[in-house]
């Protein structure tokens, strides 16, 4: 396996050397920032294959380094990392993006291993994501709010795509996942990168209420 | 207390008082066990009578207030003179004795109100040579009213003395010179708009116009508003800031009293523990979640009480318990969302119990707990990646497992199935089918 090259961005320099030495040598850091606008600079310089990027900056959220990178480098691919649980922050920087969201309580071994998957262009979702995309999926907008389904295939999970989200949240690792299933492991990424995709496009009341509120509609 | 909070006692329990209300005399001397009726001493406008009634009824105070007013005006001010009655009988909360005790003993003061009593009957005397009768029918009241608040001013506390000198503040005014102009101004006024109205009043059967009595009405307000009115906005005012400031006081206290129960608490226990990094981070774990939730989510710390408690935030209580109590980290993610009924109640326990089992046996560091709550069923998977066992080679007098888990689950109809293998890890699935009770909020 190739070394991914990352950068990190977050706001704690503690924070930021803590992942550096956890990511060992498998990975190759090339740089570092602190804010929204440094991190939109450097990454532009450096071009790496992933960046780990906090949900909450200082000078805006994460979102705004994953929309404004991408229209310049579309290649470069975010992987969000927060302490923070709450559902909008994460819907609305996956939404700007970013190819998948763990909490930063994540183990050494394990993210590095996102890391990888990220830069294999596959999706990563912690237990965590996978319930509220599984919440956000099936709960229903009140009466009155319900906005007419542009495309239906967007605006709902399938069966598959369901159970594999759910053993996501029980605490499955793909390869478990793969066995549960009787599937390939390529065939749970494809689930979960399909999910992924719903997850950017729809616009499902709930993700869309999210994504407005951290004003990204 | 703010006008249109329920009445609530010191210890903050609301009062369950409006259930007696209504079912006659009978009842007014066992409200309550028995707590006797006392004067509000923080919510009052005058006495503290109507705070204390409505504490004591378990109605809002301005409900009480309101009907007061009404009930004074109608019956001619003997409610009126009742209230200062009351207000004379009934001690203030937290207060020895009542201030009619105190009174009986003050000679000058008995003297001051006979006084003033007998002032009083001289106008009366006079008001019938002028004939003008429907005065003399508010006369009692407001010599009784007037004696009483004599008795009071002169007996009561240094704050309910305040109290009265506010009452009659209007008049106070005479005295100091830099009111002085201003107030005459607004008297002389005030007499003129009073006589005006007298005399549209006193000449309104003499005349045909319906009208008259109407702008006699309109005068006398007036009269009074525009000699009272500035006051009146004052007190309204000071109400309004003194009601600020109290609810940001109590803010302030029960912020402290949540910081202190939850992250002082914690602060202790990391330096007392300070040598065990594992429980010190499970403990910054578990208080970092609980502060959280209370920021941002506004759920009260430990608050998961009996009636509030979701399967969710049951689910969030094995988390934070376990982690705080075995300092192994607990991934809790739930799906969805409904109401505690006992079914549910004894598939947490159950969950509990398979967690902290986890948490003891399997030597895994993080234990991940999932919950879904399906329009049928509810499910809850509690899994580790740690050492695992041959469930089958478990000896039949190991209770945990078979007891606690599958035994509970069985008797309320729900399923209990554990896989494991050596070094495979464990889970345990729980599926509680659901009650139509809790069904609808789906």
């Amino acid at each position: 396996m190739t070394r991914p090259r990352v950068f990190i961005v977050d706001d704690h320099g503690l924070f930021r050397s803590g992942v550096r030495s956890e990511l060992g040598d498998d990975v190759a850091v090339v740089g570092e920032a602190d804010d929204v606008v440094p991190a939109i600079d450097r990454i532009a310089a450096t071009l790496p294959d992933v960046v780990l990027l906090d949900v909450h900056l200082p000078g805006g959220g994460g979102q705004a380094v994953v929309t404004a990178t991408k229209r310049s480098h579309p290649e470069v691919r975010f992987l969000a990392l927060s302490a923070s649980d709450a559902p909008e922050d994460v819907i609305a920087v996956i939404r700007a993006g970013a190819r998948g969201y763990v909490t930063k309580t994540i183990s050494g071994t394990e993210l590095v291993d996102a890391v990888h998957r990220v830069a294999a262009g596959d999706a990563v979702f912690s237990p965590r994501l996978a319930g509220f995309v599984l919440d956000a999926f099936a709960t229903e907008a009140p009466p009155g709010q319900q906005r007419p389904s542009l495309d239906p295939e967007l605006d709902q999970l399938t069966m598959r795509e369901r159970e594999v989200l759910r053993l996501i949240a029980r605490g499955y690792t793909y390869k478990e996942i793969a066995r549960e299933l009787f599937i390939s492991i390529k065939t749970v990424e494809t689930h979960v990168s399909s999910v992924l995709r719903k997850l950017q496009l729809s616009t499902r009341h709930q993700l869309a209420r999210w994504a407005t509120e951290r004003r990204l509609a | 207390m703010p006008p249109g909070h329920p009445a609530r006692t010191q210890d903050g329990r609301p009062w369950p008082g409006h259930r007696y209300f209504g079912r006659g005399p009978a009842r007014w001397g066992r409200w309550h066990h028995g707590e006797p009726l006392r004067r509000a001493r923080e919510d009052r406008l005058v006495g503290g009578v109507a705070a204390g009634l409505a504490a004591r009824i378990g109605r809002d105070v301005t409900t009480v207030r309101i009907i007061l007013v009404v009930a004074a005006v109608l019956s001619g001010g003997f409610v009126a003179a009742a209230y200062v009655v009351a207000w004379m009988l009934i001690p203030m909360e937290g207060a020895q004795g009542n201030i009619a005790g105190k009174a009986m003993t003050d000679r000058r003061g008995l003297a001051l109100a006979a006084g003033y009593g007998s002032l009083l009957i001289i106008v009366r005397i006079l008001i019938s040579v002028l004939s003008i009768g429907w005065l003399s029918s508010f006369l009692w009241p407001i010599a009784l009213v007037g004696a009483g608040l004599i008795l009071i001013w002169r007996n009561a506390d240094e704050d309910e003395q305040a109290m009265v000198q506010g009452l009659v503040r209007p008049f106070l005014g005479l005295t100091t010179r830099s009111r002085r102009a201003g107030l005459i101004l607004r008297l002389t006024v005030a007499v003129i708009l009073l006589a005006g109205g007298v005399a549209a009043l006193q000449s309104a059967h003499e005349n045909i116009a319906l009208l008259q009595p109407l702008a006699g009405v309109a005068l006398l307000i007036s009269a009074i508003v525009v000699l009272l009115g500035p006051w009146w906005l004052r007190i309204a005012r000071d109400l309004v800031v003194e009601r600020q400031a109290r609810v940001r006081a109590e803010e302030r206290a029960d912020i402290a009293a949540r910081v202190h129960d939850s992250v002082l608490q914690t602060l202790a226990l990391i330096q007392r523990r300070a040598d065990q990094p594992q429980q010190v981070i499970a403990l910054a774990r578990a208080q970092e979640r609980e502060l959280r939730s209370w920021l941002f989510d506004g759920r009260p710390p430990g608050s998961i009480d009996g009636q509030a408690m979701t399967l969710a935030g049951g689910i969030r209580l094995i988390q934070q318990e376990v982690e705080a109590q075995h300092g192994v980290a607990v991934e809790a993610v739930t799906v969805g969302d409904c109401a505690l009924d006992d079914d549910l109640a004894a598939l947490l326990a159950a969950a509990r119990e398979a967690t902290v089992n986890a948490v003891k046996w399997s030597g895994a560091t993080v234990v991940s707990l999932f919950a879904e709550v399906e329009p049928g069923e509810v499910s809850v998977f509690v899994r580790d990646r740690g050492k695992g066992f041959d469930p089958a080679a478990v000896p039949s007098d190991r209770k945990g497992l078979a007891e606690s888990v599958r035994a509970r689950m069985a008797r309320r109809g729900g399923l209990a199935s554990v896989r494991s293998a050596p070094g495979e890890g464990t889970e345990v699935s729980l599926t509680m089918p659901r009650a139509a009770t809790t069904r609808s909020q789906a």
